[in-house]
């Protein structure tokens, strides 16, 4: 069987690791998920932490905004890694989704991921 | 005309074009680099979640210095931004009167010393932009507008 897919979640300031805790406070421990953030760098800086992150395995990256640095950040590093792919938009429907399925192959757990991101998001019913 | 000279190691992101462009009333950003200007993929990803309504426009430090004038005579607000000090200093040079220069971001690096939570300076750059206080430009670190300007003087 195939290495499950690692989530690196890159965001501005506190957000990557206050959505983690999230995550862990509703599934535990076991997410295959890191928190990485944006924090007193700049995109040079920012791409080397990422890296260190991702650690050389395959793996979805969740950035909070297109046009943000982190965002900025994760394209520039998954353009030439093929086995990177980079969503935005992250939230916390999206990551519970994504802990239970890191078996899917890259594409399709990207593709499932902003799928779930947006179908969370709406008004709900009065 | 340009209402910002931003210094900015993050390039184009959520507190220029956030921050400041929706505060300044802003139409077109021109970031001057030359790695940029020499790179396709990198011009699309600074493209990436800017609004249709606000042009990019992506200039070598030798084109941005042709053609501030233009871009000062331009109807719209602008920003002009730089990923360093010394592509600024060039500008500044190349376009004498310059008002103010804006720090936006300046991180952590080899040589550098934290002199505010978003800048940090090595001394060469730190005596570049005091070099161009003394000429009568107005430099100050201010990340987002809500923030007190901070002078260069205050940054030692």
């Amino acid at each position: 069987m195939s290495e499950k897919l690692s989530g690196v979640i890159v965001a501005h300031t506190e957000l990557a690791e206050a959505l983690l805790a999230a995550v862990r406070a509703i599934v535990g421990d076991d997410t295959g998920l890191v928190a990485v953030s944006n924090r007193g760098s700049g995109l040079k800086e920012l791409v080397g932490r990422l890296d260190e992150a991702v650690a050389g395995r395959p793996a979805l990256l969740f950035t909070d905004m297109a046009g943000g640095s982190c965002a900025h950040t994760a394209a520039a590093l998954a353009r030439a890694r093929p086995e990177l792919r980079v969503v935005t938009g992250v939230n916390l429907a999206m990551l519970l989704d994504f802990v239970f399925h890191r078996e899917l192959p890259l594409e399709a757990a990207a593709e499932r991921a902003v799928q779930t991101g947006r179908t969370s998001v709406g008004i709900v019913a009065r | 005309m340009i209402v910002l000279y931003r210094i900015d190691d993050r390039l184009i992101h959520g507190q220029v074009v956030v921050g400041w462009g929706q505060r300044l009333g802003i139409g077109f950003i021109v970031l001057v680099s030359d790695e940029v200007r020499a790179s396709d993929w990198e011009q699309d990803i600074c493209r990436m979640g800017v609004p249709p309504s606000i042009e990019i426009v992506f200039a070598s430090v030798a084109e941005a210095a042709a053609r501030l004038p233009e871009w000062e005579r331009d109807r719209r607000n602008g920003i002009v931004l730089t990923g360093d000090v010394d592509t600024m200093v060039t500008l500044a040079r190349a376009m004498p009167g310059r008002r103010s220069i804006n720090l936006g971001g300046i991180h952590a690096r080899e040589g550098r010393t934290e002199r505010l939570r978003y800048v940090f300076l090595s001394p060469d750059e730190a005596a570049k932009l005091q070099a161009l206080a003394a000429d009568g430009v107005e430099v100050s670190a201010q990340d987002v507008p809500t923030a007190r300007p901070v002078p260069i003087a205050e940054l030692g």
